[in-house]
Parts: C-alpha cells; sequence; structure tokens
C-alpha cells in the first residue's frame, strides 16, 4: 500500500499575536525573529493517520510530499523521521506566487508521477492561509473521492473507512481507494520521532521535482495559473480599551462586575 | 452592476438554516437587480420556498430526494452544477459549514474557478469582486479578488445580515432531479450534541480554558453559565481544554470549532489566542476572567477581572445571583 502526505511549511502559528507582523507593500508576513518555521501541525497529523495505517497493513510505504522553498526540506525531514520512507520537494522559482488551485495542481501532478498511490493524506487546513482547499482540489483533480475533517482512518481491503468530524458529532464513510483523505486534530498527537529517527531521517535524500519534471507548463503554475489573487493582507484592528474591575478580594472584583454588566444593560 | 448570484442553502430538519438567510441577505445586496438563485437539497427542500422568497430568493431550484439529507460530495456536486447549467450565476455563495468546507473546493475545482474560504465580508466593487477573509489563525486579514468565473465564495456564519423578511413574496420554482450515484458511502452516524440550549444559539456563552487546570473547573464555569439563567447561557471551551478530554469538542470555540457571536461572551482561564478570538470576535461584549494582566484576551475584552479563577468565579456567582 503507498500511501503520499502532503506537507507544508509554514510560519509557526503559535507566533505570539505581538510578534506578528505583516510587510503591507509585499503583502506577506513578515518572519517573526527567531521563530523557525515548522511543520503545518494539522500536516504532522496527516502523518500520523498514514504512518499508523502503514504499520497496519504491514507493507504499507509512505512517500511526503512538499511544495515549498529549499526549507521546506526541514518539514519533509520532520515526516521522514516520524516514520515515512521517502521524500520528494516540488520546488522551482516559477511555482512562486501560487494559489491553492496551482498548488493541489503541482501536487496532483506529483501523485500521478508516483503512479500506484492508494491515498494521500493533507491537513485539514494549513495553518497559515487556514483555506482548507487543497486537499479537496488534489481529490478533483485526480478524479478520487474524499473524505474531509477526519479523526480516525483505517484501510479495509482497497477501501478506506474514515471517521469524520461533524458540527454535531462524527461520520463514518467509506469509499473506494484510490481516494483523499484530510486529517484534524481529533485524531490526537501525532507521534514524536526518536532521536535515533532523526538522525537517520537527516542522512536520507529528498528528490526535487521540477515543473519540466512533471510535465507542468509554465502557465499552469505559480503567479501565471493562479486564479485567486490576493489584493491586500493586513491586520485587523484591535478591540477597545478594557475596564479591569477594581476591588480589594475577589468578592469586590466580582461584585463590581455584576454592577457593570447591570449597568451596561448587558444583564 | 447587475448579477446573477447563486446560493446554496442548508436544511435543518426541514427548515431553512439562519445561515441560509444570512446567505440570502448578502446575495440580494451582491445582485443589485440581478437574480437570486437559491438551491435547496433533501426532504422539505420544495415546501421551504415560501420562507425561501421571503429572505431574498427570486428562484427557488429544488428536489426533495431524501438522499441529500446527508450531505455527499458527489451527490451534491451534480445538482448544484446542474443548477449552474440552469441558471448561469457570476457568484456562488456556500455557508463555511460542513457542506461548504467540502462543496467550495470541489465545485471552484470543477468549474475551472477558485474559492475563497471561510470570508468575513464580500463586496462588488468598481474594480470587480472582493472577498476578504481571516488567515494566519485570525492573525491577519486577506482580500482576495478573482481570475476566473463563477467566483465562488464560503461564508462564515453570523458575519452576514439577513434582509428584514419580505412577506408575501414569491418567485419561480425549478425541480432538480434526484441523487445519481455516490463514490462515499455513510455507515455511520453518532450524535454528539449537549443538551438544552446550543453556544451558536445562546444570548450568553461562558467558556472555559486550560487555566482551569482540571476537568473539574468546568464545574464551576457550568455554575457560572447556570447562574445566568440555563435558557440563556451555555458553556464552551478553548480547544486546548477540549484536547486535554476536558470538555466535549462539540462545545469547543475557534477557527476549527464553532463561530459564537452572542451579547455576552465570558472567557474563564482562556489566554485568548488568535484562533480562539476567531470564534467569539463577534460578541457584543467580552469579559475576561485571568490570573495573567498580558493575557492577549484582556486586548479584545471589555471588562476584565484580573485573578484567579478559583477565587474569582464563585464570588462572581453570588454576586450575578443577588442581582438577577
Ligand atoms: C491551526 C490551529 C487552529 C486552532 N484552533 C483553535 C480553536 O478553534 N479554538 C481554540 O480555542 N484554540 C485553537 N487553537 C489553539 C490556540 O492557538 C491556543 O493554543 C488555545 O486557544 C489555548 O487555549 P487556552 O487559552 O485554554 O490555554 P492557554 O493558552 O494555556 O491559556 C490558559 C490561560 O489561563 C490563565 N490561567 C491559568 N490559571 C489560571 C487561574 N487559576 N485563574 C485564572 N486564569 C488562569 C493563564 O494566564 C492563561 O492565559 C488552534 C491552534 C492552531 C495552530
Ligand atoms: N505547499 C504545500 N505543500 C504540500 N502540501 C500542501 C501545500 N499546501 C497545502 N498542502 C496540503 O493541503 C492541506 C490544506 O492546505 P490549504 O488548502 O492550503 O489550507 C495542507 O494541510 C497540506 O496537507
Amino acid at each position: 500500500m503507498h500511501l503520499v502526505v502532503c506537507a507544508k511549511q509554514i510560519p509557526d502559528p503559535e507566533t505570539p499575536p505581538a510578534a506578528f507582523r505583516i510587510d503591507s507593500a509585499k503583502n506577506e508576513v513578515i518572519p517573526a525573529q527567531g521563530i523557525a518555521p515548522v511543520l503545518s501541525p494539522y500536516d504532522a497529523q496527516a502523518a500520523e493517520a498514514a504512518l499508523r495505517i502503514k504499520e497496519q497493513s504491514g507493507d504499507g510505504k509512505v512517500t511526503v510530499i512538499s511544495l515549498g522553498k529549499e526549507s521546506a526540506q526541514a518539514a519533509i525531514k520532520q515526516v521522514l523521521a516520524m516514520g515515512a520512507d521517502e521524500g520528494v520537494l516540488l520546488s522551482a522559482d516559477e511555482f512562486q506566487g501560487g494559489d491553492s488551485y496551482t498548488t493541489a495542481h503541482a501536487l496532483a501532478a506529483a501523485v500521478k508521477k508516483l503512479g500506484d498511490v492508494d491515498a494521500v493524506f493533507c491537513g485539514r487546513q494549513a495553518a497559515d492561509w487556514d483555506m482548507g482547499q487543497v486537499g479537496v482540489g488534489i481529490a478533483e483533480e485526480l478524479g478520487w473521492p474524499s473524505a474531509i475533517i477526519a479523526k480516525d482512518v483505517k484501510a479495509d481491503g482497497g477501501s478506506f473507512v474514515v471517521q469524520r468530524v461533524l458540527a454535531d458529532g462524527f461520520e463514518t464513510v467509506k469509499m473506494a481507494g484510490p481516494a483523499v483523505i484530510t486529517v484534524s486534530n481529533e485524531l490526537g498527537d501525532p507521534r514524536y520521532p526518536k532521536l535515533q529517527q532523526i538522525m537517520q531521517a537527516a542522512r536520507k535524500t529528498v528528490t526535487t521535482w521540477t515543473p519540466g519534471d512533471l510535465g507542468l507548463q509554465p502557465g499552469e503554475i505559480g503567479a501565471a495559473g493562479a486564479r485567486l489573487k490576493l489584493e491586500k493582507l493586513f491586520q485587523p484592528p484591535a478591540g477597545g480599551d478594557v475596564q479591569i474591575m477594581e476591588g480589594d478580594t475577589p468578592a469586590d472584583q466580582a461584585k463590581a462586575l455584576a454592577r457593570a454588566l447591570r449597568d451596561a444593560k448587558i444583564i | 452592476m447587475a448579477q446573477d448570484i447563486l446560493v446554496v442553502g442548508e436544511l435543518a430538519e426541514g427548515a431553512l438554516t439562519p445561515t441560509s438567510a444570512e446567505l440570502l441577505g448578502l446575495a440580494t445586496r451582491l445582485a443589485d437587480g440581478g437574480k437570486t438563485n437559491l438551491v435547496l437539497l433533501g426532504s422539505g427542500a420544495t415546501g421551504q420556498a415560501a420562507q425561501a422568497f421571503a429572505a431574498g430568493a427570486d428562484r427557488v431550484l429544488a428536489s426533495d430526494d431524501a438522499a441529500y439529507d446527508q450531505y455527499r460530495s458527489d451527490h451534491w456536486l451534480a445538482a448544484v452544477e446542474a443548477t449552474l447549467d440552469q441558471a448561469s450565476s457570476a457568484v456562488v455563495l456556500i455557508a463555511q459549514s460542513m457542506v461548504g468546507r467540502d462543496l467550495g473546493p470541489r465545485l471552484a475545482f470543477r468549474r475551472g474557478s477558485a474559492v475563497a474560504t471561510d470570508c468575513l465580508r464580500v463586496e462588488q466593487t468598481p474594480e470587480g469582486l472582493r472577498a476578504t477573509r481571516s488567515a494566519y489563525g485570525g492573525n491577519a486579514q486577506a482580500t482576495y479578488s478573482f481570475n476566473t468565473s463563477p467566483a465562488v465564495v464560503t461564508v462564515r456564519a453570523k458575519s452576514q445580515d439577513p434582509i428584514a423578511p419580505r412577506a408575501g413574496a414569491s418567485g419561480e420554482t425549478v425541480a432538480l432531479p434526484n441523487a445519481g450515484a455516490a463514490r462515499t458511502e455513510i455507515v455511520g452516524r453518532e450524535a454528539a450534541v449537549s443538551e438544552g440550549l446550543q453556544i451558536q444559539d445562546a444570548p450568553i456563552v461562558v467558556s472555559g480554558g486550560r487555566g482551569l487546570g482540571a476537568p473539574e473547573g468546568f464545574r464551576v464555569v457550568e455554575e457560572l453559565a447556570a447562574a445566568f439563567g440555563s435558557d440563556k447561557a451555555a458553556v464552551g471551551s478553548s480547544r486546548a481544554a477540549c484536547d486535554l478530554g476536558w470538555y466535549p469538542p462539540s462545545q469547543q470555540v475557534g477557527l476549527t470549532g464553532k463561530v459564537v457571536s452572542p451579547d455576552l461572551y465570558v472567557a474563564v482561564a482562556i489566554s485568548g489566542a488568535s484562533q480562539h478570538m476567531a470564534g467569539c470576535s463577534g460578541s457584543k461584549t467580552i469579559v475576561a476572567i485571568n490570573r495573567d494582566r498580558e493575557a492577549n484576551i484582556f486586548k479584545a475584552a471589555r471588562f476584565g477581572i484580573v485573578g484567579d479563577y478559583k477565587a474569582v468565579v464563585p464570588e462572581l456567582i453570588k454576586a450575578i445571583k443577588e442581582l438577577l
């Protein structure tokens, strides 16, 4: 069984709001000083889901693919350290400035090139832009079925049984492979690689594929192929001035708050 | 500029959802004299046409086939594509719900176009459609334009106003075909809903976070909610508390949880991470109880108490009971 994990490197989503800055001329986030980029958290969970199936099936293989700059090697290595077998980086200047469509299109082309893939695992959304569409996009590009926001995935013969998180409960879906599955945090914590695995992963070579390797034309990818155009990236204004309740004891503070809520006709 | 808009509505227990009415309100504003088409799928769809016309729809394209009751991409995508073939629309609006998260990108990619997901504002400008959404966990907002058509937009619940109901409004109804084949099979369903008032509907939401220190902390939070009135207040939680297993995921507020916009939101021992605020920043008044004066939640709050919740909340329960 051949499983693919799509892994994106992003600025650390736990960056404190005070350290979050935007370059409004370039419509880009300014990397926060001293805070290294990370593997998007849901992608670690996607890897965890794929690795569980690999273990369950006994003879599985996991390939991790990332589209990004050279630095995205670190995200690939992290998934290799978790237990993935091979890594592929899609990297070239022509990929720059793309949107969810061009990303899905390129990742789908890479999956096609691998050839024998049974399932693709993505995060429910990349925790930088929070778009949540590349997984479904890959499925649409490949003509495969998909199940999104999974909390549990099991292989059952050639099919996948996916427990999905809904707004008011859970749903179990069965679909024949090949298929795309996007994974949510409800899956549980991803495994933490051992030092030895990290060292082994560091020595592994990551294959780089360019648009040419994937048979992609310049107009299909990057800024030239994008269908969505970012006009403006900005920081929303912060909220109002807080009134801190004074009082010598918790009881005084609590009474002051109750009175303030009453005076403002909120209760 | 007049343009036709397609809204993908949703039904809950056979009734048009409030979010669908919000989308129809937005569609009416964007249509600017053009037609607002509504697709409605599932048991009771046709019967909701009058409500849909009152909420702003000009034309309702519906199928009552029960196969649509539980969303499946293949079924819904075929129906919405059939609708677009009959009622060509420049803009497609879908809720950022469990339907929209899948259907939005599926439809956009199928039609060779793009989707902007989880949008907060959608405007028609002289330069074209502009959709603004939150990004970077709520730390930023991003405004997009579309190079392709139709522009598919999934819209965050409660971000749009419905129109004042148009009493007696009528319109055209078109029958859509029954559902065909689907590649996914739903083999099980399990409800995980809290009893009574739901957090999305409650005028007061009291939420607890990791700072409660233990699951028992939620008993105090529940007591505080009860003091406001069990018919008024519901209990939510941060993701950290849900991930720790202290409270059910169905009660999670935030970017990846529920979006609430109550009159009063009380955050107890919650730091106010951007991803949490994404789910509650639409609240009219935010109150924070936190022992750290520097916590981010105080930047969004109107009233705050700096202190240990274990000491403060029981006193607050007393004070509120005295007042109410
Ligand atoms: C992609 C992504 C999506 C996310 N989605 C969500 C989401 O939907 N919802 C969500 O909530 N989070 C979400 N998060 C997580 C978010 O970033 C925060 O980690 C989380 O909200 C923190 O929860 P918390 O405030 O309960 O915990 P903490 O950040 O640990 O804060 C606890 C607070 O309690 C205070 N405290 C401690 N003890 C006491 C005491 N005795 N009395 C009073 N105060 C006390 C502390 O001062 C602190 O401010 C997401 C994160 C990512 C990366
Ligand atoms: N540049 C990328 N490289 C690899 N995988 C990606 C990339 N962008 C998105 N993905 C995958 O698609 C998921 C959803 O991303 P998005 O639609 O951008 O929110 C992510 O969690 C990843 O699994």
